[in-house]
């Protein structure tokens, strides 16, 4: 048709899902840190739906916590508790790096952050076989096993998505100053795991 | 330029080849938002259709007092699928089909923000929606839509599990969908194009999108531990060992009192949009339309216990809700009033569209007036799980969210198919709908009055007549859906081409050609005129305006919106 500046390659129905998309990307600024950010906002509002539940079910019972819930040992969760928040720190190193250029320091920082999540989820497997309650002892053991459990997954998730970043950086010339989107939103999340984690860790260990 | 050339030269200049898309590109996972936009439409309407068979067998065994077409397990099955399936598998998605397909053409972008995740939130539906549909066949859940403990722990645990992973996998999709609607009306719009231009759909799916995110979540959370108390046998929900039903109760209401506004809000965008193009008026209140979508969002997100008055809610705060539920009918009927004066004067169009969407205001606000009604606590205690509240939610969600669905495809099915549809029968579907509509549900008010209760199979004869009267109404709205399925059908393969813009409308969806070509527009549109500047043409003073713009002559009462309420300024 005349007046066309079409351009045909835009006409393959596929186009997005080829290496076009990638060309095409260029074209309008990169919106996904914000929808990562969207995202993670609603994320956050399961966890505030489920620790409100956690809280009325506290107001509610007539006792709490429930006859015959232990004490809480302190000690190993207080650890895991620092190393998630340092590796906050850590993570935001690999972030540094990476608008420096510099590879090898993204994977260095990236790996040892990855490492430090390894290490808080097998303290919380230790601890959770340590427990002398189990998932149904009472309310309060229920829920001190969903919403750990529940961050536990997000601890998961976000170990796999730090080794997807170690992964990819393998590949020459994938993560650099200018192009680092999974650098970030890998750490986006991880710091939200990681807040998360501070309110969970205030209200199922020291208002116990 | 005037309106005129604008259109004749928009046309010339903002796309080359209408889009011809093959029936395959339907069922594959195709990231193009028109694609996904009818994939929606027309998945949800298969889903509509499914829930509309089950509602007419409830309306079938209503018939009599007795329970003689179905048993009343049976019958409880019907009555959980059908309330499940017409809100999360039919106007929700539903909304979602007309947000897709319409935002990006609205704003002038050439795909929503993340096209992947979109094919993905649409494609997670199909599946839970038919292993929701086919739980039927094995053992179907039981207690209702609002699946309340200890009832739901209690009444199959298989048709339950169904019911909980049929809801999470729907809600991640809604909450998907949302994530691609904010951030496509936040960031993608034209350069030309702030908040403040947009078409009021967008002002009400940006709305309805803030509920998504902040309601959906919780209401996941409450699966997740209702999913806790039915597989694992813990007790957050069960009194028996020490846990708190009600609190299932507020987390649910929570999400679904805004999911209410997330039915309606599409259609009152959609409805925005519809009234002026057919009445070639300036919208009334642009401004006062736009940020009432946002007060109602703000205020549904506060006002969900007036669904537990009867749950041992302590008074004090009975009363909070009560007041802010009563609030709500104010930007509520802002935007009823800013309807009623857009088409007040106008020469209006009675077409099949403008015939939903009158309609749509009709009905819904018999709705609105009875939700203030129920509002009132001592009222509601009066009516509360009675045949008034099915009468009232109908009104809203049938009178207000379908019929604004049905407005919006008559409306918008010359861009999405580049053919109009047939007129006769459009109105045989509005006539048929509307007689129906109020057939099945005004006779409702009365039963729930006198005393008769909802989700029940077997009532007290005394109801008999009242229930014919409904059901009757039932059969006629299943026989209304009728011409409308020949007529989008036929239409879509042989209707008479509708050209770039049928409606003369102003917004740019109608500005590329129909259907629209694959990334919408060769050329990004550019804001000349408002989305609503029908015969108004004060926003470049000294330019023509062409008569058959408008059939507006000077409106009675000077029903025109003031300057500085218009769009864009
Ligand atoms: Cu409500």
């Amino acid at each position: 048709m005349q007046g066309s500046t079409i351009d045909p390659a835009k006409t393959d129905l596929n186009y997005h899902h080829d290496g076009e998309a990638a060309a095409h990307h260029e074209e309008h600024p990169d919106h996904r840190l914000f929808g990562i950010l969207v995202f993670l906002a609603a994320e956050s509002m399961i966890f505030a739906g489920l620790f409100v539940a956690y809280l009325t079910f506290r107001v509610v019972q007539p006792v709490w916590p429930p006859e015959g819930s232990p004490e809480l040992e302190l000690l190993l969760p207080g650890i895991n508790t620092l190393i998630l928040i340092s590796s906050s720190f850590v993570i935001h190193r690999g972030d540094t790096a990476v608008k420096q250029n510099n590879v090898a320091g993204l994977r260095l920082w990236f790996g040892l952050s990855a490492l430090m999540g390894i290490i808080f989820l097998a303290g919380q497997v230790y601890e959770y076989s340590n427990l002398e309650f189990g998932l149904k002892s009472n309310l309060f053991a229920s829920t001190f096993y969903v919403l750990t459990g529940f961050h536990g997954l997000h601890v998961l998730c976000g170990v796999g998505l730090i080794g997807a970043v170690l992964l990819r950086s393998f590949k020459k010339g994938h993560y650099s100053s200018q192009h680092h989107f999974g650098v970030e939103a890998a750490e986006l999340y991880w710091h939200f795991v990681d807040v998360i984690w501070i309110i969970l860790f205030f209200l199922l260990y020291l208002l116990h | 330029m005037t309106q005129a050339e604008m259109q004749a030269s928009a046309t010339q200049s903002s796309y080359s080849v209408p889009s011809t898309r093959k029936w395959r590109d339907y069922f594959s996972f195709n990231s193009d938002h028109k694609v996904i936009g009818i994939q929606y439409l027309v998945t949800s309407f298969f889903f509509y259709l499914i829930g509309g068979v089950f509602a007419t067998a409830m309306r079938t065994e209503l018939a009599t007092p007795e329970s003689d077409f179905v048993n009343p397990e049976m019958y409880n099955n019907l009555l959980t699928l059908h309330g499940t399936i017409m809100i999360f598998l039919w106007i929700i998605p539903a909304g979602s089909g007309l947000a897709n397909y319409l935002i990006p053409l609205m704003i002038g972008a050439r795909d929503m923000a993340f096209p992947k995740l979109n094919a993905l939130a649409f494609w997670m539906i199909p599946p839970a929606g038919l292993v929701l549909a086919g739980s039927l066949l094995i053992d179907a859940p039981q207690a209702g839509w609002t699946s309340y403990p200890p009832l739901s722990l209690v009444s199959g645990k298989v048709g339950e599990g169904i019911w909980i992973f049929s809801l999470l996998v729907l809600g991640t999709s809604s909450i998907l969908g949302a994530i691609n609607f904010l951030v496509t009306i936040l960031k993608m719009r034209v350069p030309s194009m702030g908040l403040n231009d947009m078409p009021l759909f967008c002002w009400s799916m940006l709305s309805a999108s803030g509920l998504i995110l902040i309601g959906t979540p919780v209401l996941a959370g409450a699966l997740i531990l209702l999913a806790f108390d039915l597989l694992a046998g813990t007790a957050f929900f069960n009194p028996t060992g020490g846990g708190d039903p009600i609190v299932y109760q507020h987390m649910f209401w929570f999400y679904s009192h805004p999911a209410v506004y997330i039915m309606i809000l599409p259609l009152f965008g959609a409805l925005s949009e519809i009234l002026p193009v057919h009445a070639r008026k300036p919208i009334f209140g642009y401004r006062a339309i736009a940020y009432s979508s946002v007060a109602i969002s703000f205020i549904g997100l506060i006002v969900w216990a007036h669904h537990m008055f009867t749950s041992g809610t302590p008074a004090w705060l009975r009363m909070f809700f009560m007041i802010f539920t009563m609030i709500i009918a104010v930007p509520t009927g802002i935007k009823i009033f800013g309807w009623l004066a857009t088409v007040w004067g106008g020469k209006i169009a009675l077409n099949s569209a403008m015939l939903f969407g009158l309609g749509m205001i009709s009905v819904f606000v018999i709705g609105g007036i009875s939700g203030v009604m129920v509002a009132a606590v001592p009222f509601d205690i009066h009516v509360h799980d009675t045949y008034f509240i099915v009468a009232h939610l109908h009104y809203v969600l049938f009178g207000g969210s379908v019929f604004g669905i049905y407005g919006a495809l008559y409306h918008w099915f010359p861009k999405m198919t580049g053919r109009m549809m047939n007129e006769r029968l459009g109105i045989l579907h509005f006539v048929l709908t509307y007689m129906g509509m109020n057939l099945t549900f005004m006779p409702m008010h009365e039963l729930g009055l006198i005393g008769m209760n909802r989700r029940i199979a077997v009532y007290n004869p005394e109801f008999q007549p009242l229930n014919i009267l409904c059901t009757i109404g039932a059969f006629t709205l299943a026989i209304s859906t009728i011409p409308f399925l020949i007529n989008a059908g036929w239409s879509w393969i042989a209707g008479k081409p509708a050209g770039d813009n049928p409606w003369r409308g102003l917004t740019f969806e109608w500005q590329t050609s129909s259907p629209p070509p694959i990334e919408n527009f060769d050329l990004l549109p550019v804001l000349n005129y408002g989305p609503y500047d029908y015969g108004s043409g004060i926003r470049f003073p000294g330019e023509e305006i062409e008569d058959e713009e408008t059939n507006m002559e000077a409106p009675p009462g000077g029903f025109m919106p003031p300057s500085e309420s218009r769009a864009g300024s």
